[in-house]
């Protein structure tokens, strides 16, 4: 099962990437702040953005969110039956704004 | 309100559909009464949850179209897309009073919060209109006055969403601009030809990059990139300019 975009038109999209905003239910089931707003460094190319700003496959047995710099694969979500892989190897750091801060 | 969306984990609860309503023939509106929601900013979307009766799901996310107000309902803009797994059934099957699950609100990037004091420039592809739309909306609900301009890209005049209101709003909320661009055919009497976006129209009904707008650009990938790299080629700071794809075309 994997998040699809935002009017349902993946199906007939034919495989252009989404964007790390289609990853933010699937990583809120997770996280208890929401992570698309929080900036990552790219592993590969040190380059820094939002999480928002990544480019995601969603036609996969899970999210793929690629850098938009080097493309460079940063996070890694695969939903099985009851847990979900979360792999963060292409990603330095998470830089998460708290609230009121 | 923004405080109580975006703390905790998250997970599915049920919603009612409490009225729904076509916003053009292939678009239909979804007013959803969603117990104890915890409000939510414009651009937020919810992830929506079909499950068919030998267990199959399928999980599709939609921008909310409503601003937030307490005690008010969520509404969700569909756009049918005919090959779709789970549009045709929120826009020709859910019933009134019938139930669906859903996840949300989620997403804390792709948001417009009324503090922003920045002029602010919406660039909407087609159905992309939708979280755009509950951006204008939460201006006029705040009452505030940083001006607005919208440059909404749609295929036909039919296909145009939120046309009254947004006509309405034009005459009613000060500050607020809409120009249209049709990508097909043209209302009679358009003073050009059926185009696509392009520099002229960015630069003509957008602001300048010395005003400092805040950008929001949301449609399908394809016209996402291309208004985004013209906004940054007549000079914008890309970090001023958030997008939202949604894939295939509009």
């Amino acid at each position: 099962m994997t998040s699809t975009p935002l009017d349902g038109s993946s199906t007939a999209g034919g495989g252009l990437p989404l964007d790390g905003n289609a990853m933010a239910g699937d990583l809120r089931e997770i996280f208890a702040v929401d992570v698309t707003a929080a900036r990552y460094v790219c592993a590969g190319c040190t380059h820094t953005d939002a999480v928002g700003t990544l480019m995601v496959w969603p036609h996969s047995p899970g999210l793929v969110a690629r850098c938009p710099h080097c493309s460079d694969v940063v996070i890694r979500v695969v939903r099985a039956p009851g847990r979900v892989f979360l792999d963060l190897r292409g990603s330095v750091r998470l830089e998460v704004p708290l609230e009121g801060g | 309100m923004a405080r109580t969306a975006v703390s905790g984990r998250l997970t599915w609860r049920a919603a009612t559909l409490a009225e729904a309503r076509w916003e053009s023939p292939t678009a239909r509106t979804l007013v959803l009464d969603v117990p104890d929601w915890p409000g939510h900013l414009p651009g937020q979307h919810i992830d929506v949850r079909l499950t068919a009766e030998d267990g199959y799901r399928a999980q599709r996310s939609y921008s909310i179209a409503s601003a937030w107000q307490p005690g008010g309902k969520v509404e969700l803009t569909i756009q049918r897309l005919d090959d779709g797994e789970v549009s045709p059934y929120l826009t020709d099957v859910i019933e009134v009073g019938e139930q669906l699950e859903l996840r949300g609100p989620v997403g804390g990037w792709f948001v417009w919060r009324p503090q922003q004091t920045a002029p602010v420039l919406l660039v909407a592809g087609g159905s992309g209109l939708v979280p755009l739309m509950a951006m204008v909306r939460a201006r006029a609900v705040a009452g505030t006055r940083q001006p607005f301009r919208l440059i909404y890209s749609v295929r036909t005049p039919e296909d145009l969403l939120y046309g009254d209101e947004l006509r309405r709003r034009v005459r009613e909320d000060q500050g607020l601009d809409v120009h249209h661009v049709y990508t097909r055919k043209t209302p009679d009497g358009w003073p050009s030809p059926a185009k696509r976006i392009d520099v002229a129209a960015l630069n003509t009904y957008g602001w300048p990059p010395d005003f400092g707008p805040d950008c929001y650009v949301c449609g399908p990938t394809t016209f996402v990139e291309t208004a985004a790299d013209i906004l940054v080629a007549l000079g914008h700071d890309p970090r001023r300019i958030r997008t939202e794809r949604f894939g295939g075309t509009s």
